[in-house]
């Protein structure tokens, strides 16, 4: 896996991967520094780095204001609610349009992308009148559905691509031995398929935390998640924008945790499939 | 034995339902995220101890959001909500079309006969009370003090739109960064448009004659476009075609705005010395006229209304009743102070000598008192609403109508090309809403 | 090479994903045509009936439509090889030997923690506002005028917020498809004198096609829908300069509350994301499989 490489060539590679990774990540950055600054420190101009404001009093009033631990949990429940949700019911199809692809495999891949199409705008009274018709309006698995069913498409796909990295040969060599479908599938195909199950899940979780239109169209008071949250900030009588970047600090922060520790299991998992 | 259980499950339900345990009487109530209602929120111990068998949900979102959903949920029967916030914009066409439970049977100490006149009768249709004000707000405008010494001016309390266009070239310095103006240019029916037709209606334009023809090539709205384009242009901000009512407030606060014209409600966060290092140069005006009889200001106040879908009317009035009498305000006063009194609702409220201490209660009230919702144009028009036109239509009208307004400002029409797009799109949309016949 | 078995077992495999996704399509889909040809104005419930084609009509005689098309397929396609090209570029680099890969990887991912209004509001307010961004700023520092990004770059600016939210799925799923490749590979051809140039032609971008290909059309999809980010910043303008075909039918369906029009939108929408989807597959799909 490892090439050798001079350390001089490490340095420069590093030094350009840190200023480009710093670079994309800097309005993170700034939203994390704004939301501990006072509201009018946040808008000064020029901005203010070092000599800001610093303060902990928008996190107490965010905090304060509103029952973040609940919309938090609805958050976590919807989320990865409907990835699971989804993984259960995708990884079955992905796995049999990778390896036993039909004529119409591709043609049935891109409808189900297809599904995506409609602005959601214009399902909004659609929607919503089927949401209150079945009484899944403001209920925890009615997002979770109503998410699942959006991001499947996506999950699929994603499953897909990485099944189909997997060589086949390996499969003729696990059937040539004798092992039936179901053998086939638990020690050799899902060893080296969890790297891309992992990588899939994460990317869905984050899809679905971030949802911010229908979360909001669909909830009340009892299912809605942090994007909900996050919208009763941009308070219209005064400065909001450090209340509003502590609110998507605090919105943001268990996401960045998950990526942070799920890294760790993806770079093992993704060298595990490498090696074979 | 399922038997047994279902009936045990009914009287329960009943039992629920009628006065003995009412306990749990859980009302759902939506809200715009203002300061007021959030302080609201954080007072709610005090509607707990007197009605402890009701159970408020809160519901609070950033205004768009709120309007979105409120409106998708009432116009679908949907019934989420038990009280709403809604705007005087929604409130006569809602009422109008039964959404909403009639408020007149509140109880006497809600005192009804204590309300702004103004405010009370955009909340008002055919005699029926449809919402109570929360609060309420025009517009007026507010300047820099130590600008105005400087560049050698003072700004009368009613000021003229001539003194204001001389006012703002005198005090524009873009070296320093200071802009003699701020205006919303923000296309939207409730930024750009709510401004410009409050500007219409103090130069003698309106949005439709008593035929409901449109009104945009007449030449009172060309006098109306040009000085506005002419004024941000010259004196306002760099970008203002995209500034709104947020954009403009932090400008304010930060200085940069020398003079601005705005909600009134923002006179709280201006006169804040945690928000604004300028706060106390704050000045205060009344919109400006053009001599014709009307100001530029305009009239709104957040209401709660109770959806007539509602399952809960009872306790929804209680709560309403709570919420917006004499004793809230008292209340707000006693643990706030009189500043963050939720203002522009109740007449008693300005008699108080404490609140007309402030250094903007007496203009907030005359400016509220200045506008007439049923009369707001110099000339006769046929419908209700100061800053807006209380149809249904108006709000998408009113939009695009904003959008190529706001396009003329950034320089890519010609006041006369905009004017007479708006015009043709108006045309077209009243007359395929068989308004014109 | 498949059994007759295993394809029946396959199409078993298959079916309970067609099965719900075509419900979650096709009960929508028939509500909104249905509501396409009606009179249907949320807030004039006394007026309804049948439209005809009125609603349809109304996009393709408003004034607007042809340029909310052109931006839906400029911000579509710039986004789309932005996040690409820098995608690309990014996962190589990463994807070096270098120090603190974890670390890296997820500062570059980090965008898409963000939720999409929030970081409309952030870009247009803390950065590219004309008096309070930090690109304002910047310019004021180095003696320029500040540049009035949403008057007159509208289009631009939507695409650069969008851009930097989609570049992590782009990078990421790059940076993934980029580690199976062998090195051993790589490194024979660098010691027969392969150029990088060429290293990265004739290797690393055939390795590549297939991850490209997902990311285009998933990102396509997505994009063809995007309002949100609109809507926050430059609300359309000024004018229509930066109105898009979802974005017209929010108008109408949120603002107007019209939902004859926004349905017959909608429709218009799905037919036009299907004829983007079909020279995609056509360009592009036989990169799928292999």
């Amino acid at each position: 896996m490892a090439r050798k490489v001079s350390t001089r060539r490490k340095l420069a590679f590093t030094a350009a991967a840190w200023a480009v990774a710093l670079i994309i990540f800097f309005p993170v950055l700034w939203t994390i520094l704004t939301s501990f600054k006072t509201e009018a420190s946040a808008v000064a101009s020029p901005p203010e780095f070092l000599g800001a404001d610093w303060t902990l009093e928008n996190y107490v009033e965010v905090w304060g204001r509103s029952d973040y631990p609940r919309f938090f949990w609805n958050s976590v429940v919807i989320s990865v609610g409907s990835t699971l949700l989804g993984l259960l019911i995708a990884i079955p199809a992905a796995w049999s349009m990778a390896f036993v692809p039909g004529k119409r495999t591709k043609d049935l891949l891109m409808w189900m992308l297809s599904t995506k199409m409609m602005p959601a705008a214009a399902v909004l009274i659609p929607m919503y009148l089927l949401f209150q018709w079945t009484g899944l309006f403001d209920t925890r698995i009615g997002l979770v559905l109503a998410l699942m069913l959006m991001n499947l498409p996506v999950i699929v796909w994603m499953l897909y691509t990485y099944f189909k990295e997997i060589p086949g040969e390996i499969l003729e060599a696990a059937r040539m031995d004798g092992a039936n479908l179901r053998n086939e599938i638990i020690y050799v195909l899902t060893p080296m398929a969890i790297p891309g199950i992992a990588s899939t899940m994460l990317l869905n979780i984050i899809l679905a935390w971030n949802e911010a239109f229908w979360t909001i169209t669909l909830t009340t008071v009892d299912a809605a998640p942090l994007s909900a949250f996050i919208a009763s900030f941009s308070a219209p009588q005064g400065l909001f924008y450090a209340k509003l970047s502590a609110a998507s600090t605090m919105a943001i922060a268990p996401i960045l945790i998950l990526g942070w520790f799920s890294q760790k299991q993806l770079v093992r998992g993704l060298t595990f499939g490498a090696v074979k | 034995m399922t038997m047994t259980l279902r009936a045990l499950l009914g009287a329960t339900a009943l039992l629920t339902l009628s006065g003995a345990a009412m306990a749990e009487t859980t009302i759902t109530v939506a809200t715009v995220n203002n300061g007021d209602m959030i302080r609201m929120q954080g007072l709610m111990d005090d509607f707990y101890a007197k009605h402890p068998d009701i159970k408020v949900e809160w519901v609070t979102l950033e205004e768009n959001v709120l309007r979105q959903n409120v409106t998708t949920d009432i116009a679908t029967g949907g019934g989420q909500y038990d009280v709403l916030t809604i705007g005087t914009y929604e409130v006569p066409i809602w009422g109008k079309l039964g959404w909403l439970e009639s408020l007149n049977d509140l109880p006497a100490d809600y005192d009804v006969d204590d309300l702004l006149p103004a405010i009370r009768g955009g909340l008002t249709v055919d005699g029926n009370l449809y919402a109570s004000p929360f609060y309420g707000e025009s517009s007026f405008v507010n300047y820099r003090k130590d600008l105005a010494e400087k560049a050698g001016i003072t700004i009368s309390e009613t000021p003229t739109w001539d003194e204001i266009k001389a006012a703002a070239a005198a005090m524009t310095d873009t070296e320093a960064g200071i802009y003699g103006i701020c205006l919303r240019g923000k296309a939207g029916w409730g930024e750009n448009m709510a401004f410009l037709t409050t500007m219409a209606n103090s130069y003698g334009a309106r949005w439709f004659d008593e035929n409901w023809m449109p009104q945009f090539d007449q030449p009172e709205w060309k006098a109306v476009m040009t000085d506005y384009v002419e004024m941000l242009t010259k004196y306002g901000p760099p970008g203002a075609s995209n500034n709104g009512y947020n954009e403009n407030l932090t400008l304010s606060l930060q200085g940069k705005c020398a003079m601005r014209m705005d909600a009134t409600v923002s006179a709280g966060a201006l006169t804040d010395p945690k928000q604004s290092e300028f706060a106390g140069q704050v000045g205060f005006a009344l919109a400006p006229d053009a001599g014709l009889g009307k100001r530029a200001n305009w009239l709104w106040a957040w209401s709660l209304a109770i959806p007539a879908s509602s399952d809960a009317k009872e306790a929804s009035k209680t709560f309403i009743n709570w919420a917006t009498n004499k004793d809230y305000l008292a209340l707000v006063a006693s643990k706030e102070g009189w500043a963050n009194v939720p203002p522009g609702t109740r007449t008693s409220l300005y008699a108080n000598p404490e609140y007309a201490a402030l250094p903007f209660a007496k203009l907030t009230i005359d400016s509220i008192n200045a506008a007439d919702p049923t009369n707001p144009a110099v000339k006769p028009v046929p419908y209700v609403g100061v800053q807006f036109v209380a149809i249904p239509e108006f709000a998408g009208l009113a939009t695009s109508v904003g959008e190529i307004f706001s396009a003329a400002l950034a320089g890519q029409k010609t006041v006369d090309e905009a004017l007479a797009e708006a015009q043709a799109l108006s045309v077209e949309e009243m007359t395929a809403a068989g308004y014109i016949k | 090479m498949a059994t007759q078995s295993s394809r029946a077992a396959a199409r078993l495999m298959v079916a309970p994903s067609v099965i719900v996704l075509f419900i979650w399509m096709i009960v929508p889909l028939a509500m909104t045509i249905w509501f396409s040809f009606r009179i249907y104005r949320l807030l004039s419930p006394d007026r309804t009936g049948w439209a005809g084609f009125r609603n349809y009509a109304w996009f393709f005689n408003s004034p607007d439509f042809w340029l909310a098309i052109s931006n839906t397929l400029l911000l579509v396609g710039g986004v789309l090889v932005i996040t690409i090209v820098l995608g690309v570029l990014i996962a190589l680099l990463i994807d070096q030997p270098v120090w603190g890969q974890g670390p890296l990887r997820i500062l570059v991912i980090s965008p898409f923690f963000v939720m999409p209004p929030v970081a409309a509001s952030i870009w247009e307010n803390l950065f590219l506002h004309p008096q309070n961004g930090l690109f304002a700023a910047a310019a004021i520092g180095v003696g320029a005028q500040p540049i009035l990004f949403m008057e007159s770059y509208p289009m631009a600016s939507v695409i650069l917020i969008v851009s930097w939210e989609w570049l992590p799925f782009a990078t990421l799923i790059l940076l993934t498809a980029l580690q199976s490749l062998s090195s051993e590979q790589l490194e024979a051809a660098e010691m027969d004198g392969a150029s990088a140039v060429n290293r990265f032609r004739y290797i690393v971008l055939p390795h590549l096609i297939r991850a490209i290909t997902v990311v285009v059309l998933i990102q396509t999809i997505f994009l063809l829908g995007i309002f949100g980010e609109i809507f926050t910043t430059t609300q359309g303008g000024p004018g229509s300069a930066s109105t898009t075909l979802p974005y017209m039918i929010y108008k109408q369906a949120v603002i107007a509350k019209d939902i004859g029009r926004a349905a017959a939108g909608g429709i218009i929408a799905v037919i036009l994301a299907n004829i983007v989807a079909y020279f995609l597959m056509r360009s592009m799909g036989k990169h799928l499989d292999a």
